[in-house]
This record gives structure tokens, sequence and C-alpha cells, in this order.
């Protein structure tokens, strides 16, 4: 029990930072964005990439921090992956979603982002092939909190969780104290009125993909840390982050983090009472209770 | 020759087949402005549906219900009505977000759940051994494939004269009126929650009904067949077909699956071996670029949707 608890834990931090960028994205442009999940792929790609690159050039970057399997190269990595994912965002929207956007179809911009999804992740399995990768060959024991019941955390686990919470709590910063974060917050409100009042809405939707693209290439060399790099991450994941957006409420970026948590966390208590092979399922009954229950989320509001 | 005959028999009846699911979503899509991203969900409903009824009983394993294959065909398309009444019920009344990912989470949910509950539908193996429909009385050959392309045709044609009665009837108008203005559709006394459900659940068990024929034609069905992928392919087809016209959306189907199996072909063909791993991956990217390209460069489809003028005598401009 605890130790699915502690699982759930960690997947709900991963699913959090996919999550808060996605409902960024969906209440700005208003339409669900089937491509997000893919970013998480392009930014675990991206920092295996970068990783061996680091590796390659200072062979220093290769020595593991503390007890952990991650070096000094991955953080570098992950940080450059960061930036490449939330520029390949900005890009997306410049090459398809703005110009679908403009031909003035709104629904048409699902379904671009459902083509855009299926190029990524083909795209990335050509390039890089189908199999499983991993960003360290080394293996981490891990640490026994109890034994009885039977308690085990990987460093790399707890690791992660801190990196979460400290990007959550920047995040919160961004959003509360700067003017950026009131700007997001007033055009999230009203895109209008907040025009009117001199905020230029196409850097808001530039800055908006960065963040996002940044926050899903965090998750997915968390992700990818934690379990396994395929093409698939984002196929595996784009129901569960879209439970939490909707758990939180579409737009309400604290309720997506709290999202995150609660999906990842149910999913794995989930596991006690079906058999494992039917956690992918989970989020989809998440989201009909939901939407039965409460359907504008946790913390939504009621949207036109 | 007559293998190409026969190839070209089982093309037709698989791209008539898919023509039916796409003339469902194209109800709700094109004309009702409904995103069902889980076509392949209403789709495999149909086809489960259609085998577990009308299957011969197997060990561990509900159904074998051996009913006759008509009833079997329509209690499969009622599985899908009953699926897509449920998503319909929780989701229509709310934004089109809600519905586009509740209904991709129904077809990650039911492909999960037949991979995994052997006691409903084998499980990953599938279901197998079933008697197709006249088989006894026709034998196994070219003759039965000819007719079945048949039969199939001519669901088809007719599921093609239903919605183009049903789009121009009273209730298409009203199909089209929530679509371009909710707001003043309400303000006639219309209710758009109704129609919209009448409409998502109409065209889902059409899907259904795409699914029984596919399981059918196969006979077998297994959680292989219902992957998230067969929803891009339908979807590709409407859109390149044109969404909202009817004519356009068969058009597509067979242009898009003539697309895909020759480049099937064409990459096991000719692509280096250590490359025909990826055939796949190349395929799809080709369907993501379709769908997209159309969007960018041609939204209205191939075949647009026409304008439908409700006052004889008054031409459009």
């Amino acid at each position: 029990m605890i130790q699915h608890l502690l699982d759930g834990i960690l997947v709900g931090a991963i699913l959090s930072l996919g999550a808060a960028g996605l409902t960024m994205v969906m209440h700005m442009l208003r339409f669900a964005n089937f491509s997000h999940a893919e970013l998480l792929s392009i930014g675990a790609y991206a920092a295996l990439v970068f990783d061996q690159l680091f590796k390659g050039l200072m062979p220093v970057m290769a020595t593991h921090i503390g007890p952990l399997s991650m070096t000094w190269a991955l953080v570098a990595a992950m940080l450059v992956s960061m930036v490449i994912t939330g520029l390949s965002a900005v890009l997306f929207d410049r090459l398809i979603f703005r110009r679908v956007r403009e031909n003035g179809e709104e629904l048409s911009m699902v379904f671009a982002s459902f083509g855009l999804a299926l190029i990524i992740r083909n795209a990335i399995g050509l390039i890089f092939g189908l199999h499983t990768k991993l960003y360290s060959q080394d293996i981490v024991f891990a640490t026994v909190l109890s034994r009885d019941p039977l308690i085990l955390v990987k460093p790399d686990q707890l690791a992660s969780l801190a990196i979460t919470l400290t990007l959550i709590a920047v995040l919160h910063l961004i959003l509360s104290r700067t003017t950026f974060g009131y700007a997001l917050r007033a055009v999230a409100e009203n895109p209008t009125l907040a025009q009117v009042n001199g905020i230029n809405l196409r850097r808001m939707i530039v800055v908006v993909w960065l963040l996002g693209g940044g926050l899903a290439a965090l998750a997915g060399v968390l992700y990818g840390l934690n379990n396994q790099i395929t093409p698939v991450i984002g196929r595996d994941l784009v129901l569960p982050i879209f439970a939490a957006t909707i758990v939180g409420g579409i737009g309400s970026i604290y309720g997506a983090l709290l999202g995150g948590f609660i999906v990842g966390i149910a999913a794995n208590l989930a596991v006690m009472v079906f058999s494992a092979g039917y956690s992918p399922a989970v989020p989809f009954l998440i989201i009909l209770a939901v939407l039965l229950i409460r359907p504008n989320g946790l913390f939504g509001e009621e949207r036109t | 020759m007559i293998g190409v005959i026969s190839y070209l028999v089982f093309f037709t009846t698989v791209a008539s087949i898919l023509a039916i699911a796409v003339l469902g979503l194209n109800l709700q899509w094109g004309n009702t402005g409904l995103f069902n991203g889980g076509v392949v969900a209403f789709f495999g409903a149909g086809a489960y549906g259609t085998l577990i009824l009308g299957g011969t009983a197997q060990d561990g394993q509900l159904g074998g219900f051996a009913l006759p294959y008509l009833l079997a065909l329509l209690g499969g398309m009622a599985v899908a009505g009953i699926m897509a009444w449920i998503v319909g019920v929780l989701t229509l009344r709310l934004r089109h977000d809600y519905l586009a990912i509740s209904t991709f989470g129904i077809a990650v949910a039911f492909e999960n759940l037949m991979r995994n509950a052997q006691w409903l539908g084998g499980g990953a193996q599938g279901i197998r051994g079933f008697e197709r429909p006249l088989r006894a009385a026709l034998g196994d050959g070219f003759t039965y494939n000819i007719l079945f392309l048949l039969c199939v045709l001519g669901l088809l044609f007719l599921t093609y004269r239903f919605l183009e009665t049903l789009v121009a009837s009273p209730f298409g108008r009203q199909l089209r009126a929530i679509r371009e203005d909710e707001t003043a559709a309400r303000s006639l006394g219309k209710n758009p929650d109704h129609i919209r459900l009448t409409a998502f659940i109409t065209g889902s068990v059409i899907m259904g009904l795409a699914g029984g024929l596919y399981a059918t034609f196969y006979a077998f069905i297994s959680p292989q067949d219902i992957l998230p992928t067969l929803t891009f392919q339908i979807w590709a087809m409407l859109i390149v077909g044109g969404a909202g016209n009817n004519k356009g959306a068969m058009l597509g189907a067979f242009l898009i699956w003539a697309a895909w199996t020759a480049s099937g072909w064409a990459l096991s063909r000719f692509a280096p071996v250590e490359a025909q791993l990826y055939t796949g991956s190349i395929q799809y990217i080709l369907i993501g670029l379709i769908i997209v390209g159309m969007l960018l460069w041609r939204p209205q489809g191939l075949l647009p949707e026409r304008l439908v003028v409700s006052q004889s005598g008054k031409r459009p401009e």
C-alpha cells in the first residue's frame, strides 16, 4: 500500500509537470492538444543526445551525483533539453497551429494535434529506433525504507521528486510575483480585455509554449530516468496527462499540478484492486468520474 | 489475372467497410461538429459484439451464443450505441474538448479491456472461430468473397442514402444549425443537447456496423485490430474527402486506404531489409503529414461541403 503510494507520488509528479503546461495551452488557445505528451518524448530524447555529447566532450561530467544514477552531464542535458523542447513547441505552433488557427476553424486544431502527434512519435521511432534506451546502464540499488512491510525507494525517485517540487515552487513564484504571471492570468481570464490593456497576445502564446515545452521536457527526462526511454512515452502518457488537467479543471495550473498527483496515486493504488494490465484504463475512469461529479474539475470554472 | 481481381475484391471490401465508418464519423463531425477521438472504440464494440453474439462457444469465454447472423450484427451495433450513449450523456453538454478527450479515453480503455479480459474477448489472442454466414451454402472461395463484397456495397449504399435523407431532413437542418450557432438554435426552441446526443449515437451505431462487417470479413478480431491508429486513419479519410460531404467521405476512404496499402506494398518491396521494421513508422508519418497538410492547404477536403439552401428560388451569392 505505502509502496504503491510512493510510486504513485513519483508518477504523479511527472504527470503534474506535463499537465501544467497542457492546461495553460488548452486554456489560452482553447483546444485539446493531443500532441502535448509527445513533447515529453522530445524532451527525453533531446536529453539523451546531449547527455552522450557532454559525457563525450567532458568525461568529468560523467560522474554520478552522490548515490544517484544521474550524472552532471544529464543535469546539463536536461536544462538544454528544456530549452530545445520549448523551442520545438514554438516551432510547431508557427508551422501548424497558428496557421490552422488563422484559418478560423477552432475544432480543426484538435485534429491538427492528432496528426502532429502521429508525426512526432513515428519520426522519433525512425531516428532513434523502436527499442528502449536508458540514460545509465548502471544499476542503482533501491534503499530499503522499511522491511515490514517492504518499502523500497530509489535515490533517483527522491531526486526526481525534489526537482519537481522545486520547479513547482518556481512556477508558483512566476505566476504570483512576475508581470508575466499577472499577464498570463489576465489572458486566461479574458483574452480580449487583456489585449485592450496592452498585453501582446502573440508574445504570450510564445511564452506559454516555451514554458509548457520546458515543463514537458523535464517530465520526459524524469520519466525516462525512472522508467525507460521509448518512442511511445507520449502515447502512454497522453491520457493520464489529460485526466490530470480535467481533474484540476482546464485552465487551472494549480489544479493541474494537484490533478497530476491525484491521477498518479489513483492509478498506482488501482493496481491493488484490478490487475496491473488494466492500469492504462484507470485515467479514463477518473475522467468519467470527475465529469459526472464535478464537470469543471476541482478548480475549474464554467466555460463556454 | 484472377489474382489481381481477387485482390481488388479484397481491397474494395475493406475500403467499403471503412467507408461506412467514415460516413458515421461524418455525421458526427462533418454535420454536427462533434469531435470523436475514439472512433475505433465504437468500431471495436461492433466487431466484438458481433463475434461474441454470433460466434460458437469457446471454453472459459463469454459468448458463443450462436445467434443468427443478422441479430448478431444488430447486437454489435447496439453495443456501440450503448457505449456512445454513456459517453455522450456525460460529456456532450460540456465543451468539445471533453468529448475529444473522453472518446479518446474510451478507445484506450476498450482496447485495454479487450487485451486483458480473457473471459470477455479472448484477451490478446482475440476471438476466432466465427462461422461466416451462408458459408456452408457458398463455400469459401471467390464466389463467397464476391457476394460478401456485394452485401457490403449494398450496406454502404443504404448507409449513404440514409444519411443523405437524414441530412436533408429537418433534423439535418437542426444539426447544422447547432454546429454553426448553438445559441441561435437554442433560442429557436431547439434542444441542442438532445439533438447532439442523437447524432452522436447514430454515428457510433454506423461505426459499429462497420466493425461488425470487418469482424465478419476476417472471421476474427483481436486488440491488435483496434489500436488508436485506426482512428487516425478513419479521420484522415474524412479530412481528405471533405467533412460535411458524404460522397467526399466515401472517396476519402478509398483514396487513403489505397495510399496506405500502396505505401505498405512499396516499402516492403523496395525499402532495404533493415528498414523493413520501420515500415509502419513511415506509413504513420505519411498519414500524419496528409492530415496536417490537408488542414493547412485545403481544410475543406477534396469534395467540399455543398451549401444547402433551404428556400428554393434564392441562390446563394
